[in-house]
Order: structure tokens, then C-alpha cells, then sequence
């Protein structure tokens, strides 16, 4: 008969009778497996525990049909961790119990609590970040030493990871930076013209848009959304050619990681992202003029011919160059991640988080130390 | 005496867009057996394992495991058929943030019935049952060697007991002595627990050791399904190159009289 359909419906029993010689005795009957078992346990274990506590009891094994090692294990348990006394059992079951006579080791104590704890964690996030910081430095000396010899010898420049890096990272990232300029646009429009009104400095709207969008909002938006999309990819890509072993692949091969995978994607950051911050600023420019002519009624004409007097070219150069840094740094500190990621799926996901967070803090900490760099250049 | 088969396949063909993998192959696998599946490199071996794991849809036909139809309707006798099978992956597929006891302790937890202290008992057992001693259990699954990887992975595959158990390469990437022990382990295990082993393997050696029948995936069919004596007189070019070139040779040379014998 099909084994497997009578397994399947059987149950574990288990009968208490008072043996012929007066003393208690256990019979035990049917599947102790631990697909039967599992439903029943919270039943069946207290019953066991309590006639284990009688030492002469007899346990009568001899009508189990199958038992696996689950079962086993939950009578060896019952029985303290050895084998009772009085036990009868079938032989073939007798291997099943073998495998149990391994000691156990015990179970490791539960960690006492420390009061000095938070001060160690905090130690250990300094120096963290001091070795972030170190090895965030030695990947762009390396960067440059690498750079420097690429321009002695321009016929090993990477040209095709370049131009595939600014296709990725520029081009595809067009189409987000256009939507999100746009509607930030209208906003700051939209709510600049309601407080210009009340002054009646309508025509200021040119100013205000002008300089903050190209000066400050333009970049940092654009850099933003890519640190968060292609720095993100940038991680993911280098910490899963991590997991499958590719980096040491290039390694062995002789091809440094710095020259191959790092630099391309610097310089490609450092040309795409200036480009996408000048859309972004024209697509946000474009967005701010509608809600101004709606608002204000100030005609499209009108705000095209003021801005270049309202804002100094100084502005576009700064944002511009904002743009650079950003690029250069937003794909050094995600290969810097990248890089660091173990082959494990759980540093994957918190490399890939904590290059994203990183970026986006080193992009507004680096835009706050050009505000006052640069705090005369460009605003008259 | 009839047995039920524990699993059946019937008229399956597999499709990869215009590639035909498999067409019209029907396979049994009976109640204690020791099946392997050979065939050359992109011959459809492990695409068959995993439909019959339910991982992949074949394009038509169908397969039936423990009687139930995994590309049925009833999704609840699918779900727990899967408490009755285990599968050990090619690479092991342990979960790499998880540590070597919570990899095995996995599907044990995820019944939700048991204590953890049986649990912390029957995941030490399972561990020496294959090998690995208790100062590993604490180990992340990155810091295991190639075959320990294997041995913590069979270990999980058999946590839950299962009547039924996919090996895919068990042997492969495993050094002669680490894949002889291991073969000699999943013989023992295989005898005491009374499993039914389905194994898709390249090794030779591990063909001859654990087969009781092989069945030959070979130009989008099954050629033959039999023993291993019945497969090596078959004349089908694959099989005369895979066991009558020199490798296979000297692996059926070494068991020749058990061959005979049985």
C-alpha cells in the first residue's frame, strides 16, 4: 500500500495503562513524525513530561508505526537527555535514536546588560566615519594617480565606459529631472507671486526665480535625484560584482577597479550631472514663467529679456560647477560603497542605503560650503 | 506489490520562447529510490528539477507530486506538500544574513509550533547528522568553505523530515574526498530516513555510487529510463560518450562487480 497516504492520515498516540507487574505503562502508537506531531505538540508534551517524572513507568514503543527524528527527539527530551530506563522499542527504530546520543553543547548565556554600551557604540561610530573617511581618500588619490597616468597614455582611456556611464546617468535620467524641475518651478513661482503681490514688486518674480533656481535649487535638485538613482545603481552594481567574485575576476586580470570602474563613472558623472543641472534649471525656469504669466501677468517675452539682467552669468557658472563637484562626488562616495559591500544580501541593502544617505548629505554639505565660498560672487 | 509513484510526470514539453527544451517526456519516480538525471550541458536537467519543485510552469503537460498536481488548482495541497519535500540548490542558496542555525532553524521556526528549545535540539542534531560541528552553528554562511556550504545546505533541506529530497550537482564543485564523503552521507542518510532522492549530477562517480535508476535527458527527450546496467548497453551516441569515454569507464570499472552482482 501507498506508504505515503497512510503516513500522511495517521496520528501519534499514546495510551496510559497499568502493566500486568502493577507498574504504570506508556503505550505509544501510530506516526510520531513531525508533520503529525507539529499540531499537536502543545498537547501531547505536557502528558509526556508528566509520566516521565515516574522513574519505574514503562514506555512501550513497540506500536509506533513510524517515527522520525523530531519524535525521537521530543521523547529523548521528555526523558532528560538519555534514554529511560524502560524502554521497548521496534529495532528498526533503534537507529533514529542513536543519532540523538550527540551532546549537546549548551546554549550560549543571554548577554548581560552593559551600562557602557551606548558610550562603545558611539566610539565605534567615530571611528567609523574616520575610517570612511580615510578610505574615501585613498580611493581618490588612487583616482588621481590613475587619472595622471591615463593622460600620459590617452589610447587606455576607458572612452566606451565614459560615453556608456553619460548615456546612463545623463540622458536616461532626463525625463524625472524634467518633471521634478517643472513642478518645483510652478511651486516657488506660484507662491513667490502671492507675497510679491502684496508689495505690488511683481516684476522681482524674474530675480527670485532666476537666482534661486539657477544658483541653488537647479543643482541641488538635479543632484539629489542623481544620487539617488544612479548613485544607487552605482552601489548595487559594484556590491553585486562583489557577491559573483567579478571584481576579483578584473584584479586577476590585471585590469585595476580604479581605471575600469570607478574613474569612467566619475568623469561620466562630472560631465552628465552639469548638463542635466542646466536642464533642469531651463525645464524649472520654463515652469516659473507659466505660473508668473497666470499669476502676475507677466508675458513670456517679458521674463526672457529681464533675466539675464536680473541675474548675473556668475550664477550659471557657479551652478555649473556645482554641478561638477556634485557629479565627481556623489559616483566617489557609491564606488566608495560599492567596494565596501560584503558577498552577503543584507550589506547589499545597507551599503546601497547608507551611499544614498551619504551623497545626499555630503551634496547639501558641500552646496552649504559653496553659499559661503561664494557668498560674493554673482549677487549684486 | 503497487506503490504509488511519489512523483509523476505526464506529456511534459517546455518551451523558452522558439527553444524547445523538453517535449513530450513522462518520468516516474517510485517510493525509495534514488533517481538521477543526466544529460549534457543545456540539455533541460535542472529546468525539469525545478518543475517538479513547482518553480517553473512546463508549457503543457503535467506533473504530479505525492499524487498532487502542481499546476493544479488547489494551491493549499501545494503549499503543504512543500513541508514534505527538501531540495539542496547547486550553490546551496543558504541565506547569507542569516547564521548557519538560523538557516537550519528556518523552516522549523516557520511552523510556528514548536518551542525553541526542540528546535535549538533538532537543528544540532541535523547539523551532526551531516557533519558539522556544533562551534560552526554560530558561523555566517559567507565564512563556510564550498563543502561545508553543501553539508549546512542538506542539513536544511532535511530539517523538516521531508519523505522526499531534490539534489541538484550535490558533488559539483566539492573535492574528490569532500564529494566522496558527501556521497557516502547522503547513502546513509538515505537508507536511515528512508528518503526518495531525485539528483541531477555530471559526476560520474556519484552516478555509479547513489543511482538505482538513471534516466538520460538527450535531444529534447527522455532516451531511457533504467538502471544504470540497462542504461550502459543502450547505444544512444550521448550515452555511449558520457560512460564509455575514458572518465566513464573508470567509474563503472570500479563497481563493475557490484553491477554484476546486483
Amino acid at each position: 500500500m501507498a506508504e505515503t497516504a497512510s503516513s500522511k492520515a495517521a496520528q501519534p498516540e499514546l495510551q496510559r495503562r497499568t502493566g500486568s507487574d502493577g507498574k504504570p505503562r506508556l503505550e505509544l502508537s501510530g506516526a510520531w513524525i513531525l508533520r503529525a506531531l507539529e499540531r499537536r505538540l502543545g498537547e501531547l508534551a505536557p502528558k509526556l513530561a508528566e509520566f516521565a517524572t515516574d522513574r519505574d513507568a514503562q514506555w512501550d514503543l513497540s506500536g509506533v508505526d513510524v517515527i522520525d527524528h523530531a519524535g525521537a527527539m521530543l521523547l529523548w527530551r521528555t526523558w532528560g537527555g538519555r534514554r529511560a530506563a524502560n524502554v521497548v522499542l521496534k529495532p528498526e527504530h533503534e537507529r533514529v535514536f542513536e543519532r540523538l546520543n550527540v551532546a549537546s553543547p549548551p546554549r550560549p548565556a543571554p548577554a548581560r546588560i552593559d551600562w557602557l554600551r551606548p558610550l562603545e557604540a558611539l566610539g565605534r561610530g567615530v571611528f567609523l566615519v574616520l575610517d570612511h573617511g580615510v578610505a574615501l581618500l585613498t580611493v581618490l588619490g588612487q583616482v588621481v594617480l590613475d587619472a595622471m597616468t591615463l593622460v600620459r597614455r590617452p589610447s587606455r582611456i576607458p572612452w566606451r565606459e565614459i560615453s556608456a556611464n553619460i548615456y546612463r546617468t545623463g540622458a536616461q535620467a532626463l525625463g524625472i529631472t524634467a518633471l521634478v524641475g517643472f513642478l518645483i518651478g510652478v511651486v516657488l513661482s506660484y507662491l513667490s507671486s502671492q507675497q510679491l503681490k502684496l508689495f505690488g514688486a511683481d516684476a522681482f518674480i524674474v530675480t527670485i526665480l532666476g537666482i534661486s533656481i539657477i544658483r541653488e535649487l537647479g543643482p541641488v535638485l538635479a543632484a539629489i535625484l542623481i544620487a539617488g538613482r544612479s548613485g544607487s545603481a552605482i552601489t548595487a552594481q559594484l556590491g553585486v560584482m562583489r557577491v559573483t567574485q567579478e571584481l576579483d575576476a578584473m584584479a586577476v586580470m590585471g585590469i585595476p577597479h580604479t581605471v575600469r570602474l570607478i574613474l569612467p563613472k566619475m568623469l561620466a558623472l562630472a560631465i552628465s550631472l552639469p548638463l542635466v543641472v542646466l536642464w533642469t534649471d531651463a525645464v524649472a525656469l520654463v515652469g516659473g514663467m507659466i505660473a508668473a504669466r497666470t499669476e502676475l501677468g507677466i508675458g513670456y517675452t517679458y521674463f526672457v529679456s529681464t533675466l539675464p539682467d536680473a541675474v548675473p552669468v556668475a550664477n550659471l557658472w557657479l551652478g555649473l560647477g556645482k554641478g561638477v563637484v556634485f557629479g565627481l562626488l556623489i559616483a566617489l562616495v557609491a564606488c566608495h560603497f560599492g567596494l565596501r559591500i560584503e558577498p552577503n544580501t543584507e550589506s547589499l541593502g545597507i551599503g546601497t542605503t547608507n551611499s544614498v544617505v551619504t551623497s545626499i548629505t555630503v551634496v547639501i554639505i558641500v552646496d552649504a560650503i559653496f553659499a559661503v565660498l561664494f557668498k560674493d560672487v554673482g549677487i549684486s | 506489490m503497487t506503490t504509488a509513484p511519489i512523483i509523476e510526470i505526464r506529456n511534459l514539453s517546455t518551451r523558452f520562447g522558439d527553444f524547445v527544451v523538453h517535449r513530450d517526456i513522462s518520468l516516474m519516480v517510485r517510493p525509495g529510490e534514488i533517481m538521477s538525471l543526466v544529460g549534457g550541458s543545456g540539455s533541460g536537467k535542472t529546468t525539469l528539477l525545478r518543475q517538479m519543485l513547482g518553480l517553473e510552469r512546463p508549457a503543457s503537460g503535467e506533473v504530479r507530486v505525492f499524487g498532487v498536481s502542481l499546476h493544479g488548482d488547489d494551491t493549499d495541497a501545494v503549499r503543504r506538500l512543500r513541508n514534505r519535500w527538501g531540495m539542496l540548490f547547486q550553490e546551496g542558496a543558504l541565506f547569507s544574513a542569516l547564521t548557519v542555525f538560523d538557516n537550519v532553524a528556518l523552516p522549523l521556526r516557520e511552523l510556528r509550533t514548536l518551542d525553541e528549545q526542540l528546535i535549538h535540539d533538532l537543528v544540532l542534531m541535523k547539523l551532526d547528522m551531516v557533519g558539522i560541528e556544533a562551534r560552526h552553528a554560530v558561523k555566517m554562511p559567507s565564512d563556510l568553505s564550498g563543502g561545508m556550504v553543501k553539508r549546512v545546505a542538506l542539513a536544511r533541506a532535511l530539517a523538516l523530515e521531508p519523505e522526499l529530497v531534490f539534489l541538484d550537482e550535490p558533488t559539483a564543485g566539492l573535492d574528490p574526498d569532500r564529494s566522496e564523503s558527501f556521497v557516502r552521507l547522503i547513502k546513509e542518510l538515505h537508507e536511515e530516513l528512508n528518503l526518495t532522492v531525485v539528483m541531477v549530477t555530471h559526476d560520474l562517480d556519484t552516478l555509479v555510487a547513489l543511482s538505482h535508476r538513471v534516466a538520460v535527458l538527450c535531444e529534447q527527450r527522455l532516451v531511457i529510463v533504467g538502471t544504470l546496467e540497462e542504461v550502459v548497453k543502450n547505444t544512444h551516441p550521448f550515452i555511449c560518450n558520457f560512460f564509455m569515454g575514458e572518465r566513464g569507464r573508470r567509474a563503472l570499472d570500479a563497481v563493475k562487480d557490484v553491477v554484476l552482482v546486483t
